[in-house]
Order: structure tokens, then sequence, then C-alpha cells
């Protein structure tokens, strides 16, 4: 909300340091976002009369007046603007004058004829959009006084950004009671100053939907002029206050709403048919907005209508048809009370958000209708003209909110906020709010004032004390530090473990949308069904992931666009995935490994990244488990990956994971090549682990055996180690593969493996006779298993 | 020549002796089968018997004496041989060392476990919840009806289905209240999301959330451990200031600045001349939002706080623009290597 300060000081006292009252503000929960000059900055304008005008001699559009500054004889100026004329008073910048933009008005001759300053319009001075002619300025000013005094143009404007909960304060008379309460000052309202009516004419109300409207106050005024200007004073404030000025009718229903926060609503009285009917809408019926919008109304909308039809949303806008036009003479003012609950939403919905609505969803005062409608007759009669008939009100009493007591204990203030507040300075807070209070055994009992919505329960009435006490003047207590009892399971690896190590691998950690690409998502994992936002940011970030593989590699992509020759990234957080028919969140961890396999360094072969690199990344996630052994991979995996060159992880029948190279279509689509390689690992599997048991050692030596033998291409490392250790069984220790090799000696389709047996016995030193026949056994059963070809 | 003037000479002649080979010749020449001092041995039968014990003495003195310094110039030539072939082998100890390099933890998640250790260390525990929620955990239970003007401050993402993106973390202290009977004190990290997107909002942010559900618990203690906190996120002793504000779920509510951790408060560019940090919201947990969750405000009170982690990050780190941290530009991920 844009708050003139000169406008608020009306009411209340305002400390002179703008600084101090902000500060006020702020540190009351009004907080101060912004504060700006009312005015831009100009010097040397003062009210200047138009004595005389005459056409100028060699300029069509050029007139020349002749203008009184009030310090000797007038002045010539020449002056472009259709609206001059003898008679006016408008700005005029003297010789010498600074106007905003930093122009200084000179002595100048237009087209031959002296022009001894310049007059201005509204926009010149940085008061407004209008451009069009002189700002015309009213008859009473005295001439030749400075224009930024007379209009008070050395104003502050505040930007307040108001809490959802306080919308009494969305008014000048809101926050002047707050202010008054803030700075202990007194609020100095205006006495009531009724209308009294000169027609007995009246338009009838019925409140049909009572307990969303229980008040209306309606009045007919006829024969004013829509057609005379705004007085220049409500303009000012209007743009202050960020409004633009649409004629004197809704001019002042804005100005009342501003000043004392009721919104109202001026209707053509020719366009009302019989009455007014405030009711919940019916099925089928439409209306036209004021900003020329058509909403088909729904069974929840509360309209104002008339016999006939809806003529207005209420508490939101107005219909189109019924509204202000400019040979508007007749009208009908409404100043009503909607409850919060039977507006809120509904214009959010429609797309409609005004000034109007924001108040009523927040609470307006239901006992402000009748001042706020005599408030507005008079301005529209002093400036309009026109004749008002009566106030016509008409209120369910059973459906006006009543304020009822509030039990308030100290006991509750002491819990809550931490510390005793002496009853007096309870008392005295909440009674500057005005609150009724009275003593309770307890504590005591407080009724709020119409105004405030926002207190139902005790706690909102323990929030005010704390407010008004200062938040700051609370001290800090500490609360104990509980002793938790000793839960530390050793055999938890937190993420924290898997994230480390991927980190001291290598990896750098990136954090990627959890909404992708919906059609790229579904490129990569056309099988999985994935949940839609309804309303996305954008295409690209559309579809929740069903791995993280598509926001990994989309940030492989952009580094690859920022010339990286290197890229391994790692990603631990959610996949949403269709599981019994529902979507399950599962915690994941992923990486993406791009180019060599070492950073680029003397001494080391340049190689790329290939499966079994990251295949050790991911062996030295599982070993975190402490259950290395319980984890598998199965060739194939993914229609993502490359057929040849994926697995899936299993441990035991669950499948936890994937890794593998990018299929070369899809790198070849996104444009990633050479092949990144991928694994995602799900975190629920993996589970506190064992302890570990330490083994006796043998004090007997060991003894190593190195074999190599050819197999067939297809014949994997863990069906020869599951043949060797079959046989080997109690006296291998260890197996260790050291050589794959295939090529020159080895006929194409086989390779050749070669791998050493480390063989140790518990109990006795092995001879080699026990070694020579463990090696045959172990020859013969990778003969008869894998057609294995022994090498010497 | 008498044996003083031999052994004057062969002593010189060994301290000469270049290498170890030509010391070797050396000894061979004074001490061998036929050298210089063997045969003063042998002619040890010339002398008259009396004299001979002393003159063999004598002899074998200077024997030991010469094989003592034949000795100790060999360890000399040896150790100056070591050292030559050492000093042949020196390499350039400045060439970087080879092998894997370590990658780096992404800022938001440095900055997560930064503040989960502190609050660890006061005795909270973590707690975690899911992403997509329902309109119940993440706007009824706390207290934030339908048509609340709250939801405005809210930019949602829906599904269409009733479920949503959670727009904060504190569904997971309805979830924790509904599942755990108090005292609770827990802080709640993770993403969040909202609709919005320009230079200073990014769709998915994230935020710890902490709860306190005890006996008594009070806005004094509130006030206590937020000081506690930024004075050791910061690392040091920083003012706070609470400004009164509004949430739907508790009561009171404060916006918490502290003590701008670059200037102490005398005004500087990262707190555009306020002395002060935007940094947390808190209040107390609001009674209706005790009881939507099964618990009675009579018995129970608490307090809930809530922080954005970028916010933090880029007050800690210095990063200027929040979009970096979802950007995943190498570039800027490899200068938190730094441990």
């Amino acid at each position: 909300m844009k708050v003139s300060l000169e406008w608020l000081a009306e009411w209340v006292r305002l400390e002179a340091d703008v600084g101090a009252l902000a500060a006020r503000l702020t540190m009351a929960g009004f907080e101060v976002e912004g504060r700006a000059p009312a005015a831009p900055p100009f010097a040397g304008v003062v009210v200047g009369e138009v004595i005389a005008t005459e056409r100028h001699p060699d300029a069509d559009k050029l007139t020349v007046c002749r203008v009184a500054d009030g310090e000797g004889a007038p002045i010539s100026v020449v002056c472009g603007a259709p609206n001059a004329r003898a008679g006016m008073k408008v700005p005029l910048a003297r010789v010498g004058a600074t106007l905003p933009g930093g122009i200084t008005i000179k002595r100048t001759r237009l087209r031959g004829v002296e022009s001894a300053g310049m007059l201005c319009s509204a926009r010149e001075l940085g008061l407004g959009d209008d451009a069009d002619g002189l700002l015309e300025l009213p008859a009473a000013l005295e001439t030749g006084a400075d224009l930024r005094a007379v209009l008070a143009l050395d104003d502050t404007v505040l930007e307040i950004n108001l809490t959802p909960n306080r919308g009494d304060a969305l008014s000048m008379l809101g926050l002047a009671r707050e202010l008054a309460v803030l700075a202990g000052t007194s609020l100095a309202l205006p006495a009531p100053a009724p209308v009294p009516a000169g027609s007995h004419e009246r338009l009838p109300v019925r409140l049909l939907a009572p307990a969303a409207c229980a008040r209306f106050a309606g009045r007919v005024i006829r024969g004013v002029d829509a057609g005379r200007p705004t007085p220049l004073w409500m303009r000012e404030r209007l743009r202050r206050a960020g409004l633009r000025s649409l004629g004197p009718l809704v001019d002042v229903t804005n100005y009342v709403m501003l000043e004392l926060g009721q919104p109202m609503h001026a209707y053509d009285l020719r366009r009302l048919q019989e009455r007014i009917d405030v009711r919940w809408a019916a099925a089928g019926e439409t209306l036209e907005l004021l900003d020329g919008s058509r909403v088909a109304l729904e069974a929840d909308m509360l309209v104002i209508a008339d016999a006939v039809a809806p003529v207005g949303l209420a508490g939101i806008m107005g219909g189109a048809k019924s509204g202000i036009a400019a040979d508007t003479a007749d009208v009908f003012l409404e100043s009503a009370w909607f409850a919060p609950d039977a507006v809120a939403g509904r214009g959010r919905r429609q797309g409609v958000l005004t000034d109007a609505s924001q108040r009523f969803e927040r609470g307006v005062d239901p006992a402000g209708q009748e001042r706020a409608i005599e408030r507005a007759t008079r301005l529209l009669v002093e400036i309009a003209g026109g004749v008002p008939g009566p106030v016509e009100l008409t209120v369910d009493p059973a459906h006006v909110p009543q304020r009822v007591p509030i039990g308030l204990r100290r006991a509750s203030l002491a819990r809550l906020i931490g510390i005793a507040i002496p009853d007096e300075r309870v008392e005295a807070m909440l009674g500057a709010l005005g609150m009724a209070v009275s003593a309770a055994p307890v504590g005591w009992q407080v009724t709020p004032p119409s105004w405030r919505f926002d207190v139902l329960q005790e706690a909102d009435l323990v929030e005010e004390v704390a407010r008004l006490y200062g938040y700051n003047e609370i001290p800090e207590l500490d609360l104990p530090i509980p002793q938790r009892p000793a839960t530390v399971v050793e055999g938890e690896v937190g993420v924290l473990r898997f994230t480390l190590a991927l980190v001291d691998r290598g990896y750098h950690e990136a954090i990627t949308y959890t909404f992708v690409d919906a059609a790229v998502q579904r490129r990569l994992f056309p099988e999985s069904a994935a949940l839609q936002l309804s309303n996305p940011i954008s295409a690209e970030l559309a579809a929740m992931r069903v791995s993280l593989w598509p926001g990994l590699l989309k940030a492989l992509g952009d580094n690859l666009r920022r010339q990286q020759a290197r890229v391994r990234l790692f990603e631990h957080g959610a996949k949403f995935i269709m599981q019994d028919n529902d979507f399950k969140e599962i915690d994941c961890i992923a990486g993406v490994a791009w180019g060599a396999a070492l950073p680029e360094q003397w001494g080391a072969l340049k190689t790329p990244v290939d499966f079994h690199d990251v295949k050790g990344d991911v062996e030295a996630l599982l070993a975190l488990t402490g259950a290395p052994d319980e984890f598998r991979f199965v060739a194939g995996s993914q229609s993502c990956l490359h057929p040849g060159r994926a697995a899936r992880i299993y441990r035991g029948e669950r499948c936890c994971g994937s890794i593998g190279e990018l299929h070369p279509e899809v790198v070849r689509e996104l444009d990633l090549a050479p092949a990144p390689l991928l694994f995602e690992l799900e975190l629920d599997i993996t589970g506190p682990a064992a302890l570990p048991r330490a083994q006796e050692l043998s004090r007997f030596p060991s003894v190593r055996r190195d074999l190599a033998v050819v197999v067939e291409e297809h014949c994997t490392f863990s069906q020869l180690r599951e043949s060797v250790t079959v046989v080997a069984s109690s006296l291998l220790r260890e197996l260790k593969l050291f050589d794959v090799y295939r090529g020159q000696g080895i006929e194409s389709g086989r390779k050749s493996v070669a791998f050493g047996l480390i063989l140790q016995d518990k109990s006795k030193t092995l001879t080699d006779a026990d070694v020579d026949a463990v090696m045959t056994a172990v020859r013969r059963r990778l003969q008869q298993d894998l057609n294995a070809t022994i090498r010497d | 020549m008498d044996l003083g003037s031999l052994v004057a000479a062969a002593l010189t002649e060994i301290t000469a002796a270049p290498d170890l080979a030509a010391l070797d010749q050396v000894r061979v020449r004074l001490l061998g089968k036929k050298g210089a001092l063997t045969e003063q041995l042998k002619l040890l039968g010339a002398l008259a018997p009396a004299a001979r014990p002393a003159a063999g003495a004598r002899i074998n003195e200077a024997k030991a004496a010469l094989h003592d310094a034949i000795g100790a110039r060999a360890r000399v030539l040896e150790r100056a041989a070591v050292a030559e072939e050492l000093a042949g082998a020196a390499i350039d100890v400045t060439l970087p060392g080879r092998g894997q390099r370590a990658g780096a933890l992404h800022p938001v998640t440095r900055t997560r476990l930064r503040i989960e250790e502190i609050f660890r260390g006061a005795g909270y525990g973590v707690a975690e919840g899911p992403e997509v929620e329902d309109d119940f955990h993440n706007f009824e239970a706390l207290n934030i009806p339908a048509n609340h003007p709250a939801r405005a401050m809210h930019d949602t993402f829906y599904f269409g289905d009733g479920r949503l993106l959670r727009t904060h973390t504190s569904p997971v202290q309805v979830r924790a209240m509904l599942s755990t009977p108090p005292p609770l004190r827990l802080i709640m990290p993770g993403r969040v999301y909202r609709n919005d997107s320009d230079q200073t909002h990014t769709p998915m942010f994230h935020q710890v959330e902490g709860l306190v559900i005890d006996r008594d618990v009070s806005f004094a203690n509130l006030k206590a451990i937020l000081r506690r906190f930024v004075s050791e996120f910061f690392e040091k002793p920083l003012a706070i200031r609470l400004r009164p504000s509004y949430f739907p779920f508790t009561e009171p509510s404060a916006e918490v600045d502290c003590q701008c951790a670059f200037c102490e408060g005398r005004g500087c560019r990262v707190c555009k001349q306020s002395g002060w940090l935007e940094v947390l919201g808190c209040g107390v947990v609001h009674p209706n939002v005790l009881r939507n969750c099964g618990l009675d405000p009579e018995r129970w009170s608490g307090y809930a706080f809530g922080m954005g982690i970028e916010r933090l990050a880029m007050l800690r780190y210095d990063v200027s623009d929040l979009r970096l941290f979802f950007e995943n530009d190498l570039r800027f991920l490899a200068q938190f290597e730094r441990a």
C-alpha cells in the first residue's frame, strides 16, 4: 500500500524524521519496503494566473499568454497548450526554474515573441501522465505562491507491505489508528458529518444471503454532473496512492476506500431495475465486468443483482453495464459489508484482483458502512452537485459479526512469551488497540473492536501483547539441551558418506530441477509413467523425473557447451516413479561421467572413461553398505543404454540400480558424443551394515599360482570365478584377476583371462603336492565347465 | 725407511686415494702379503730376541692405525659415491601428483550440512518428508484453509489430482507432530517449490525448518536458539532483530534480521547499508496447528522457524546470483573443492 504522509498526518501526529517513522512501522509489523518523494525535484515553479491570451502572430498552435506571477507586471509566456485561457491558474516555471530531468528555464524568443518562462502540464512536473494541456490549478490558490508548498509536494510516499491478517490497516484511518497506539499519541478523527437527505428517493435492498452480506448501506443521488473535474487535491492524493483519476464519481468512491478502508461502488441508477438483491449467483448466469472481462458465475459467487440480472460481483468488481458513464446523472452508492469467506479466492479464480476484494478478503469493519457513505455523499455533492436521498441501511442483525469477549490468562502470557508482563501494561496496550478489557479471575476478558478480524482467540491477544511490548525487549532464554539416549547405530551409513565417496572419486555434486523436459524424459524412459505438473513454468520443466539421469544429462550438455573437456557429476535426490499403482518418491544417488578416465595429467595414459571405471565408483558405494557381496551386476538394462554395455544392479532379488553407457542413438540426438557413462542407485536398499567380524589369521604361509585360460568371448568373469571357487573352496583365500587379453595369439571369438590364486590353509603349510592337486582340479573344472584352454 | 716415516707416508697416500679402487691398491701395498708393513714384520727375526717384542708391538700398532685410516677413508669415499649416485637420481618435486582429483559438494549441500551440525549440537534431530504433498499437509493443517489470502504468498505447482509440490518444508512438521508424541526437537531440510522464476526466484529451492514442541516452550526460548544459530553459522557473535510478521501457522510471528556478518552492522554493500540481513522467519506454533496435529495447546507449546538455504549460502560464500546454484556449471561447482 502506498501511503502519503501528508494525508496520514491529517489524523495523527507524525514524527518529523521519516526514517524513524519507517522504522517504527517496520518494527511493529508494518514493513516499510520503500519510500519515495511525492513529486520529482523541481524548483522555481509558482502559481501563475493567465490574465489574457492572444494568438501568436506567426504560429497557429501557439498562444501568447500574459501571466501574473505575483511580482510586478504580468509577463509574456508563449505556450502551445490547447487549454490555455484567460482566468485560469496554472504552474508557471519562472526564468531560472529547474524542472524534472534537469531542464532549466531560460528567457527565450519563440518565433519572434518573447517568452519569460514556461507554463507546465502535469507530466512536465512529474505529477501525472496528462500531457495534453496545462495543469489547471484551483482558483483559490494565491498567485505567485510556490507550487511545491501549496500542493504539499514535499511529501513522502511510503510503500508499506501489509500482512494478510491486518486488513484493518489498509486505510489512512487504520494506519493512523495503529500509529497513534505505537507512538502513544491520540487519534484526531473528524466528527461525523451526515449529509441530510434532499429527497425521499430510495432503492430497496434485499439481503438474500445474509451470512455473506449482513449490512448494506445504499443511497440514491440524483442530478450529479459527472463531467466536473475532480479537484486537484483529491487527484493528487489518489495519484500518491497509485490510483488514476477516472472522473469525480469513481474518484470519490476510491478516495473514501483509501481513507476509511470501506470499499464502495457507484452505479448508474438508470441501469438498475427496481431493487438491489444481494444473493448467490444462479447457474448459467454471466456478467461482464468493468474491466471488460466476462465471467461465467458459479454458485459460490456472491452477486449484487437488480430485479433482472447480476450487476456486480460483490466486493470484487462492478458490472460494465451499470458502471458510471460520461453522461451519468443519477447514481446509486453502495457501501456494504461482505463476509471475508464470501469474497476470498473468487477474484483470484477469475484473475480479477481489486483493491476492494483485497480488503473484503481480509475483513472490513462491519460498523463502518454509514460513516463511509456519508463521507462519500459529502464529497460527491461538493464536487459534482446532486440531491441525495436518505441512507438506506439494510441489516440482518443475526449475521453481523459480533465481537465476543476472549479470555486472556496471565499464565498464558508468561508461558508463551516467556516473561511476566505487569498487568497495567497489558491492560494499557490492549486498551490502546481499542479492546474493551475487564479483569477476570486469572487474567482478563478482552473484547476486540469491530475492525480487528484477526483477533479471535487467546493466542491472537498474546501476539498483540508481545508485539506492542516489543519483540526485541523480550529476553533470550535457553532451553536445556535434552540428554538423548545413545542410539548411534554403528552400521548406519548416512547419505553423506556416499556423496563424500563420490566427491573423493572426482565427482562434483549437481542439484538439478526435479521437474524435467517431458519429451526428453519420454525418449530416455518410454516405458515409465511420469507425474505431470498441471501448471508448469515451461514445457522444459513439466514432468517429475523418473530418474536422475535427465537432469544430469542436461547438466552434462550445458557443461559441454561451456567447453568442459571432462565432466563427472552426481546428484542425490528423489525420483518419482509409479509403483503399485501409485507414485512413490525414491531417494537416489546417480552420476554421469564423460571424457577421460583421469584428469589430464603427465605420466598417465589418456584413456576415455568406460563402463568398468564407473563400475569401480559404484562398487566403492556398494562397499559402504558393509555387504558388497550381496550385490550382483546383471547384463542388460534400460532402453536408453547401450544394449551390450549396461547392467542392472541387484541386491538379492530387488533391482536397486542401473549402470551403463548411453545408447549411441541417444548420444547422437542429445549431441553428447563420445558416449557418457551413467549410474543410479536407490538408497533405500542400503540399510544398516552388519558389523565386521574378525577372522582368525592363519599362521602358515600362502602360495600363489597364476593361471591363464582361453575361453569363449561370451564367458563371463563371474562364471570363471564361480568354477574356480567351487573347486578351490576352502584353500582359496583370494582370486586376483590381472589380465584380460584378445588379439594376436588368441583365436577370434575367444579371449585370454589370467588370474592368480592365493592359497592358504589354516592348519598347516601347504606342500607342492597339495597345491598341484588344487590347480589340476581347477584346470579340469574350467575345461569341463567353460571349454577353457589352458595357456602355458 | 724407518717405521715412523713409513706410516706418515702411508697416511698421506691413504688420504689422497681418489676412489675405492685406488684405496684398495694402497691397502695391498701397505698391508697385503707383500705389503710394506708385512715386510717390516718379516724383518723382526733379524733383531735381538730382547728387542723383538717391543718392535713387534710397534709394527702392529702401526698396522692397526693404517687399517683404521683405510677404513675411515673407505667410508668417506663410499658416502661420496652414494651421494653422487643419488644426486643423479633426483626428481622434480614440483611436478603435480598423479591420480583422480577430488570433486566437491554443492554449496547448498555444504550449507545444509553446516546448519544440521549446528542444530544437532543443540539436541535437534533431522527429519525429512515427501516433496509431492497434499493440500492437508501443505496448507489445511497449517491453518491455511482454501481461499485464505496467505495462499497468494505461495505460488503452488499442482498435479491436478489434489496433489501438489510442497511450497515449504512445513508439511514435515505436520507429519512429525502426527506421528511422534512430544517432546519434539527437529530440523527439516529439503527441496521446496514455488511457481516463480526470475532473477531472484527459482522454481525449486531449499529450506530448513525447525520445530520444538514441549511443555512451556516460549518466544523467549525461540529468540535464544536463533541468536545462537546465526552467531554459530557466521562464526561471530551477532545480534538479531525480530520484526512482527504474519504466518498462518505461528503466532506471534516474526521476521528475523541478523546483524550484517560482513560489516558487523556498520552498513555495507551486502546489507544495502542497513546493517541487517534478513535471514529467517519464525514464531510460536499456532494453537490451531497443534490441534490439527492432535496436540492439546493447553498441554504443549512450541516454536517453529524456517530459512532459505540458498540465501545463507549466498551470504556465506559471496554468491551474487541465485540461479548459479541450479546451472550446475563446473566452473562454479569447482570453486567449492576445498573441503
